[in-house]
């Protein structure tokens, strides 16, 4: 599936999640926010990276991974990214949704 | 009656046991209710109480005996230390799909949101004292409590 994010045709899948990493940057990664009713500020953009970079390094996330980070604790994730906070992130940041159970 | 074409808004979860799988089922379906954005609460009632127990819920067992998944003869499972084996075996794997520790996965859930409850006949019935449980419990209510809180469209209960 192609989605047109800032005029530009960016490949998601159904859920909306990106699935060409390659195609993503910050701008890319306002919209998505927008999309998802969620003001980026600092903080957010810190757990951002830490997640891309994770990915890049082929670590499967979970939320208590993400609590021992030391970049954020699961008190905060939860209310930097209300409802859903992994699966929201993991949108902006443009990576395909964690497939964890915990 | 849900209204919100299936949806479900929040999960109830009544845990009644203090199996090590009854346990992580009940905190598994919790956590996993709230990181998809589900509203979760938890109502510990009789043995359940044992999983919010200061010095006890560290000590939780898998059953050896009455278990024929464990596939092992029954006879053998109630061998002394077998359920202490078999736990030892059984939390070496949880580690390693990432399945942190009771008293670990109770923060997890606290922090995650999910309300956690301890049933107050059950309470009443273990001669137990607020202070015997764990910090993360919100209250000891009642079942007529539990039931007010599970109020909404949406809500889902589950008994374990």
């Amino acid at each position: 599936m192609e989605k047109i994010i800032l005029g530009k045709p960016i490949e998601v899948n159904e859920e909306g999640y990106m699935t060409n990493f390659s195609q993503w940057n910050k701008e890319i990664g306002e919209e998505l926010a927008k999309e998802a009713h969620i003001p980026l500020s600092s903080r957010h953009w810190q757990v951002i990276n830490y997640i891309q970079d994770e990915y890049k390094k082929e670590v499967p996330l979970s939320i208590r991974k993400i609590g021992k980070s030391g970049v954020v604790d699961i008190k905060e994730f939860y209310s930097l990214f209300p409802t859903a906070p992994l699966k929201t992130a993991t949108k902006i940041a443009g990576i395909p949704k964690p497939a964890s159970c915990i | 009656m849900s209204t919100t074409n299936g949806e479900i808004n929040k999960m109830m979860i009544i845990l009644s046991k203090a199996t090590l799988e009854n346990v992580y089922a009940a905190f598994v379906l919790a956590n996993g209710a709230r990181s998809e954005g589900i509203e979760a609460e938890i109502f510990f009632t009789f043995f359940g109480l044992e999983a919010v127990q200061k010095n006890k819920n560290e000590k939780l067992h898998v059953a050896t005996v009455g278990n024929p998944a464990m596939h092992i003869p029954t006879m053998i499972g109630g061998l002394p230390g077998m359920e202490a084996a078999a736990t030892y075996i059984m939390k070496k794997e949880m580690e390693k799909v990432d399945m942190p520790e009771i008293p670990e996965f109770l923060d997890i859930l606290k922090c995650s949101g999910v309300k956690m409850w301890a049933c107050k006949l059950a309470v009443d019935m273990f001669h137990l004292k607020r202070e015997d449980l764990v910090d993360e419990v919100d209250d000891i209510i009642t079942v007529g409590d539990f039931y007010t809180k599970a109020k909404g469209e949406g809500v889902h209960m589950l008994f374990i």
